[in-house]
């Protein structure tokens, strides 16, 4: 399942429960609709929920990270448990995405702004 | 290590149709089966990942996403020794070297990694593959269960 989010340039992603094969594609379709729509500068995915995962996570966070990079924006990994971490680090993921246990002050606040309005007058930093 | 005992202390086959609903009823039925050696958390962990890679291939490279058979074989030998094989009556393989070269992929449109066979040599101890082009691919997968006791 996906839950996305998008505050202040910043898109959240919770998924939770397989990530598989199965479920990888519906993932995708949603992230992607969701950023390609949003334009975010950063696309936070949240693994905390995710109750097992295989190469087809790292088809997922490569894919997303590609996308990413052609807007200027950058991904962030958040908070997976060890036995994905373990998948994560022999796909060297790591070494393009930022891996985070914690993901306090990467999500901006609900109530603060909008997206729209922050777009319009946020000054290109990257 | 090396002498394997012929004869499995238990076994159980499963036969199921190439669908990628069935990739998470795999995982489930084999680490259901193995609950009997009491593995680790960890453990099985791995061993469901590994799982994971070698049936996803048979859907997904196998069969192409076309319908199809897929056999699941696992066994338990003495001293917490598991066999598990995954078999597919699909298109195989030429160069089965080449699918297990790390982040080789015969399907990047599909956001395939390529990392497959990678993670099932790093989850398993041993991996065994025989593939022949339109008649199938097998994959053998063995490795020892420590269990809980060693964690």
């Amino acid at each position: 399942m996906t839950e996305l989010k998008t505050v202040g340039g910043v898109t959240a992603v919770m998924l939770s429960g397989d990530l598989d094969h199965h479920s990888a594609g519906m993932m995708r379709t949603d992230i992607d609709r969701e950023i390609t729509e949003k334009h975010p500068r950063r696309l936070v995915i949240d693994f905390s929920r995710v109750t097992f995962m295989d190469s087809s996570g790292i088809g997922l966070i490569m894919g997303r990270y590609k996308l990413m990079c052609e807007q200027g924006g950058e991904v962030i990994v958040a908070r997976p448990p060890a036995y994905i971490k373990k998948v994560l680090r022999l796909a060297g993921v790591d070494r393009l995405a930022r891996l985070t246990d914690d993901i306090s002050g990467l999500i901006p606040d609900e109530n603060e702004k909008e997206d729209e309005k922050i777009e319009q007058t946020t000054p290109q930093t990257n | 290590m090396s002498r394997r005992p012929l004869r499995p202390i238990n076994e159980m086959t499963l036969t199921f149709p190439a669908l990628s609903e069935n990739e998470r009823f795999a995982r489930l039925a084999v680490s259901g089966f193995l609950s009997q050696l009491d593995p680790n958390i960890s453990e099985l962990s791995d061993i469901k990942t590994a799982v994971s890679e070698a049936v996803t291939n048979a859907i997904v490279h196998g069969y192409r996403e076309r319908s199809g058979e897929v056999m699941m074989q696992v066994r338990i030998f003495e001293d917490s020794r598991i066999c598990i094989k995954i078999q597919d009556k699909g298109c195989g393989m030429a160069d089965v070297e080449q699918a297990m070269t790390p982040l080789y992929t015969s399907s990047p449109e599909e956001e395939r990694a390529g990392l497959g066979f990678t993670i099932m040599e790093t989850f398993m101890e041993k991996v065994r593959v025989k593939s022949k082009p339109d008649k199938g691919t097998t994959v053998i997968l063995e490795r020892t269960v420590q269990g809980k006791r060693r964690l």
